[in-house]
Formats: C-alpha cells, structure tokens, sequence
C-alpha cells in the first residue's frame, strides 16, 4: 500500500479519522505521519477505541448536525459556525463532539490546566441519560438507543474512554434486546 | 469618587516607574469569566443582562475590596465619558458601543476594571506600570478568587472557563506587555522581531488598542493559547519573549548612541523642541515626537522631563481628554490648538 499524502513511500501507519461525522481511512507513510504528529497524537487513541465499536461513523449525519442545537440558549450549531461565538455555556456540552477538535486546533490542547473556581467541587461528568431507554414503546426505546450511540461519539472525541466504554455496553445490551424482540 | 475627579491625574500604571520601565510601558492581565448558563451577552435578552450586573454588583459589594471602586452604567455616560475610559484603556470600543445592560467598574487607582457584560460576563482586567506580570497576576487572581466564591462561573473539568469565544477558553487568560521600541524602529529590526513573535504564537498591536496601527513605536505583546497550559506557564512564555525583546531593543539603542550619536541627539532635541514650541499639533505627530523624548531620557539626552510626565501625555493628548480639560465640545482644529497648549503647559512644569 502507498501513502495516502506523498503517494511515494509505503504506507506503515494506518488511521481512522471522523471527517463531519463520516468515518475515513487513511494509509500514510512514517515520514508523512511524523508531519502530522500533532494531529496523530489526537487520533491514535480513536482509532484504538473505534475498532471494537460497530457502525460508528455513520451516526451524526449532515443533515443532522445542522440541526444540532443548545437545550439551553436554543443556539444552533450551524449558527456558532457561521459566527465563531457560543451562546452560552452549555453550548459546550451540547456541542462537545466539535468542539473537543476545535479547541485542540486553536490551542494545541484540550485538556485545561489552569486554576479552578474556588469554594467549588469539580463538577461530575453528565450521566447519559437512560430515561427514554427505559420507558416501554418502541418509538421511544429507538430515540434511546440513538442517544447513547450520539452521546458515545461525543464521550470518544472528548476521549472520556471510560464512559465511552461503559455507553458501548449499554447499546450491545440494548440492541441484543432489540433482535430478541423482533425474532 | 465622581469621573471627572480622574481627569486632575492618570493611571497608576502611567507612573513610568518598575522593572524596565526604560522599555517596558506596562503589564496587563485579563481574565475572561463567564456565569454558568445565562446566555453570554451577544445572546442575551435585556432580562439576562441585567441578572448579570446584579450577580456582579452583589459580589462586588460583599467584599471590602471594592469599597473604593465606581461601578457605571454604560448607557448613562455620555459619549464623551465612554471615550474617556476608552482613551484611558480601561474598557474597549465595543463596550462602549452596545451600551444597553453594559457596566463596567473602576478602581481608584485604575489599576483594576472589569468590563460587564463585553464579549464575556465578566473581562476583569489589571494593569501595573513596568515589566511586572508577576505582581499583576498577583493582584488579578486574588480578585478573581473573591468573585469565585460568590459568582457560579462557567467551568468544566476538561476545558476550564468557557468562554463566549473558544479562542479564550481554558484559563479565559491574556497576559499583554506594552513595549516602546524606537531604536528597534530607527535600525529597521522590527520587522524580524514581529516575524519571530507571530511564529512563537504571540500577537502583537499598537498602544491605542486592537486593530490600531502601532504609533510611537508602541507594541503590544500578547498570549494567543489559552488552554492546555496553567496561567503561570503562559505568563513564563511572555516573560521570556519580553525579555529577549527588551535585550535586542537596549542593544540597538546602544548601537545608535555609539554609531550615530549626533544624528540621534538632534532628533531627540528637535523633537522636545517642537513639543515644547509648538501651538498646533495632531496626535500623530505628537505621539512620534514623544516616542523620540521618551528615548532622550532613557539615553541622557533630555534631563528635566520625568517618563510620568511623557507617558501621561501619551493618555492626555487624545481628544476625549482634551475635551474633558477643556470642559466642552472642540472642532479638530480646536483640539490641536488645545493639545499643543497642554503639551507646553506639561513640559515646562
């Protein structure tokens, strides 16, 4: 296999990269990836964790990003694009997926290290929420499974592999109940 | 403490007096601060923006701290008054310009102000005069700690404080040091220097702000990550920028003196005799004209005039405060008049 990027020397190192919600692969030699070491740093624990993951890319569609919305100030994702500003704080969790990317790109980062409030425990991570999963129709346990599926992708990108791991067995247990069902 | 009892002096950090002063104009910090989920001010209703001033006054008034302080109401400053603070760099022009649900608060001393409602909630800034961002770190997180623990600040574990712009979150920090750089100027190095800064990450702008031209030889350095490093860390890179660029400027002011010595001292006396005759003068000459004074007393040229008296100038020739002295309204040309005439009544005290 040739590299991907000089398309001369053979490709050793292969990656796996979520491209606006579409998985891709990519083939690229040592010398190449060296380049892209910043970038690689990003996505090698990824593509270790996307390789026990099923139909993983295909789950936040365009057409559904642009629908991507803020619960809380009603901002759209679209709109924080067009404009490059936040409307309020939980835009940041609403739209963590993009902006755990963003953020390394303009800071290098995405981990702060800075001082914290004081008077103030560190807040806990956001539960997934299993409500919907729980409630007994069809239409709803669906909703609930694409919730943990969306939620999933955003625990990857923000590399929070241990709820990551935790909302994969959830949806393996949900959908072994949804073939059960229909068999 | 009423706004015009600010026009009789200038800020502390105009006093031309700490760590490399002969360089170094001021130091800056500010601090981007958010509450956590009412809409950031470009997204907020008229309910919203007054919920923040009186989550910010409420904390303001528990603590001593700001017993001394003004805390003013964008929209109830006349225009005059917004420039004035603006002039002073104390609030920026898009605070001024969306004045609805806007305060800002002052200290006495000028060295702290926070802009309410700006781009973010809460910009806390402190500015000291030299080379000193330990001190004014010093000073800005003690302020930031009291309002922590009375105001619910937007913060998660991962990405510190969230901030309206992404290019601010994390640590919401920008650390700015004020340089003067004539001789770096006069050697034409100043090109390679702001070529190196723009490589390392930092940005560089004039004394009147963002998106002004540097004039007087002024520029600003500044931090542009804010996240993935602790507040000191970005601090220590500045801090090592600076003193590199302070170093290249006293050696290039050396050079001149050895090489060009005559050439130098006329136009430093040149231009303090202009300031000091002159009846008509427009800021731009006058800001380069200072610069050159401004380098007469670091090199021994000129004696008598002290860096305060210089770098208050630099505040007090720009029309808001000329107006202020005057106390009305004045056309250009009135201003240039009045400007010469301060500058001369400045210069022979």
């Amino acid at each position: 296999m040739i590299c991907d990027v000089c398309k001369k020397k053979k490709a050793t190192v292969h990656l796996t990269e979520i491209v606006d919600g579409k998985m891709a692969e990519m083939h690229i030699c040592e010398d190449c990836a060296k380049e892209r070491s910043v970038q690689m740093e990003q996505q090698f624990g990824l593509a270790d964790l996307l390789a026990g993951l099923s139909d993983f890319g295909k789950q936040i569609k365009t057409e559904e990003k642009s629908k991507l919305q803020c619960p809380n100030c009603a901002l759209g994702y679209e709109d924080f694009r067009k404009f490059g500003r936040l409307g309020c704080s939980e835009c940041y969790n609403a739209f963590r997926a993009h902006l755990s990317s963003l953020l390394k790109k303009i800071h290098g980062s995405g981990q702060h290290l800075g001082k914290k409030p004081i008077g103030r425990p560190a807040p806990l991570p956001a539960a997934p929420s299993l409500k919907a999963a729980a409630v007994k129709t069809t239409v709803v346990k669906e909703e609930g499974l694409q919730e943990l599926k969306t939620k999933l992708q955003h625990a990857v990108l923000s590399e929070n592999f241990e709820q990551a791991a935790i909302l994969r067995d959830k949806i393996r247990i949900l959908e072994k109940k949804e073939k059960e069902k229909q068999l | 403490m009423k706004i015009d009892d600010l026009i009789t002096h200038t800020g502390e950090w105009l006093k031309g007096a700490g760590p490399q002063s002969h360089i170094v104009m001021s130091s800056r910090i500010r601090l981007a601060r958010n509450v956590e989920k009412i809409p950031f001010p470009a997204r907020a209703n008229k309910k919203d923006l007054a919920e923040i001033v009186r989550i910010a006054k409420a904390a303001f008034d528990s603590s001593e701290y700001f017993k001394n302080a003004m805390l003013l109401k964008i929209n109830e400053l006349d225009a005059l008054d917004q420039q004035f603070f603006i002039e002073r760099h104390l609030m920026s022009h898009d605070h001024a310009a969306t004045s609805e649900g806007r305060a800002i608060l002052i200290s006495k001393e000028e060295i702290l102000s926070i802009m309410i409602n700006e781009e973010d909630h809460l910009r806390i800034q402190v500015m000291q005069s030299g080379f000193d961002l330990r001190e004014t770190w010093k000073i800005i997180n003690m302020i930031d700690d009291i309002l922590s623990a009375k105001i619910p600040y937007a913060y998660d574990a991962n990405w510190g404080y969230l901030t309206a712009c992404p290019t601010n979150t994390g640590t919401g920090i920008r650390g700015s040091v004020m340089l003067h750089l004539p001789a770096l100027v006069m050697t034409k190095q100043i090109n390679k220097v702001l070529e190196a800064i723009a490589k390392l990450s930092f940005t560089s702008r004039g004394f009147y702000g963002e998106g002004t031209q540097a004039t007087g030889n002024f520029f600003q350095i500044s931090n542009q990550v804010s996240l993935g490093h602790s507040e000191e860390d970005i601090l220590q890179n500045i801090n090592g920028l600076v003193r590199q660029i302070v170093e290249q400027e006293e050696q290039a002011r050396q050079a001149l003196l050895v090489q060009n010595r005559s050439v130098l001292e006329d136009k430093i006396s040149r231009s303090y005799g202009i300031l000091k005759s002159a009846h008509i003068i427009s800021s731009q000459e006058t800001v380069d004209l200072l610069s050159m004074v401004r380098l007469g007393i670091d090199v021994g040229v000129i004696k008598h005039v002290s860096k305060q008296t210089v770098n208050e100038l630099f505040i007090m020739i720009q029309p808001a405060h000329l107006q202020k002295i005057e106390g009305k309204k004045l056309d250009p040309l009135e201003r240039d008049v009045k400007r010469a005439s301060v500058i001369r009544e400045k210069l022979k005290a």
